[in-house]
């Protein structure tokens, strides 16, 4: 089963979430996608084995093969392109390596040559596989890494994959939630929290994927916007985790619950199952 | 000398836009005609790049300075790169942004703006 975690926020524990998960269900591929800022390797402190440097292709023309006719700056829907004077001016963080360019030139004078934009590290911890995207500073786009992740993990053997999605609800969250089996929301108990549970519940019914919700933070007798929105608009809930001292002591030492705890680990395993059986229905 | 504006509208008195990329129209104006015509602006509602695209349309018209009150960076590379002047425009109707350009009342923009394009893919 192939489980994206996600938020229409940050810091909601989106992280906390799919590390637990992965660490609760037995053997399973931990995917970092929120390949910006990177955080699950913290609380898995992976034995990394391998590195591999992600790139993308960039087009490059010859100028003695040009003759500025121009098709190709006029083919680029994202303007990546430019040319004045007798020279083709390439914006590399803007282009999206489609290759329409090099195919278009009727001079066959552009060819195309990677560009690296990040990194992805893989290693062992415990029975957790844990694969590791880290945009290069300074790139614009995370998108590259975040699909040579899901390319890599695609491969992989273990019953559970567990993706770590990107904050909010754009194409990023949505390249890592279109092959998902099963989506989980983590939502906060506040305001804000529930109008981003709102987007982020649109996005993935407009994906047709099953979701539930796991309600993080939860203040017993408190009001909880999150759930309300839940109740009311009929989302189904996962689980509830509370506002917990001892959960929060663990997390702010880089540590996983599931495993330090029986408690967190029943907690986090019964919030396993219950999708499971979701799925299977 | 071909003078190039961002503008709100294509007749009239038309105000300088405060985007250069995404203004809907370029007024042009060629001094040794005395003539001003207007030229659409083909990347106005383009998703990402305008400034890039807004810069080749300046270039293709065969501008020798733009007025403008803002410019990206993008933008400003390809129209170095051509040769064109950038200068600040004071915000109002075009046309006295062309007439303080010609009384020498205008200086050259030195402060452009990163891009807000969105990421690639």
């Amino acid at each position: 089963m192939k489980v994206a975690v996600l938020s229409g926020k940050g810091g909601t524990g989106k992280t906390m979430l799919s590390v637990n998960l992965a660490a609760a269900s037995g053997p399973s591929t931990y995917v970092d996608c929120d390949v910006e800022e990177p955080n699950g390797h913290l609380f898995f402190k992976p034995d990394e084995s391998s590195e591999e440097t992600v790139s993308v292709l960039v087009p490059r023309a010859d100028r003695n093969e040009c003759d500025g006719c121009m098709a190709c700056v006029r083919f680029c829907r994202y303007h990546a392109l430019a040319y004045s004077l007798d020279r083709l001016t390439v914006f590399d963080d803007m282009c999206h390596s489609c290759g329409g360019c090099a195919e278009i030139c009727p001079r066959k004078a552009i060819t195309e040559h990677p560009r690296e934009v990040g990194v992805v590290r893989t290693g062992r911890s415990g029975d957790v596989s844990v694969y590791t995207g880290t945009m290069n500073v300074g790139e614009a786009a995370g998108l590259p890494v975040i699909r040579r992740l899901l390319e890599m993990t695609a491969l992989s053997y273990d019953e559970n994959i567990f993706i770590d999605c990107p904050p909010g609800s754009s194409c990023s969250v949505m390249e890592c939630i279109k092959d998902a089996d099963f989506c989980v929301l983590v939502a906060e108990p506040t305001i804000f929290g529930a109008h981003n549970l709102e987007m982020v519940s649109e996005l993935v019914r407009v994906f047709g994927r099953p979701y539930g919700v796991v309600l993080n933070k939860v203040i017993e007798n408190e009001r909880d916007p999150s759930e309300e929105y839940c109740l009311d608009n009929g989302l189904p809930i996962l689980g509830r985790i509370p506002f917990d001292i001892g959960l929060g002591r663990i997390c702010s030492e880089a540590g996983i619950a599931s495993r330090e705890n029986v408690v967190f680990e029943r907690m986090f395993r019964e919030i396993y199952e219950k999708m499971t059986e979701m799925v299977s229905r | 000398m071909k003078i190039i504006v961002p503008v709100e509208g294509a007749s009239g008195i038309s105000e300088i836009s405060g985007s250069l990329g995404r203004a809907p129209y370029y007024l042009f104006y060629d001094t040794e005609v005395g003539v001003a015509t207007y030229l659409e602006n083909p990347v106005a509602d383009s998703p990402s790049g305008a400034g890039v695209g807004a810069a080749q349309t300046i270039t293709d018209a065969g501008a020798d300075v733009l007025l403008t009150l803002r410019c990206g960076d993008r933008a400003y590379e390809v129209l170095r790169e051509a040769g064109i002047k950038v200068f600040l425009a004071p915000s109002g109707d075009a046309g006295s942004g062309i007439e303080a350009y010609l009384q020498g009342r205008l200086s050259e923009l030195t402060d452009f703006h990163e891009g807000h394009h969105h990421g690639a893919v």
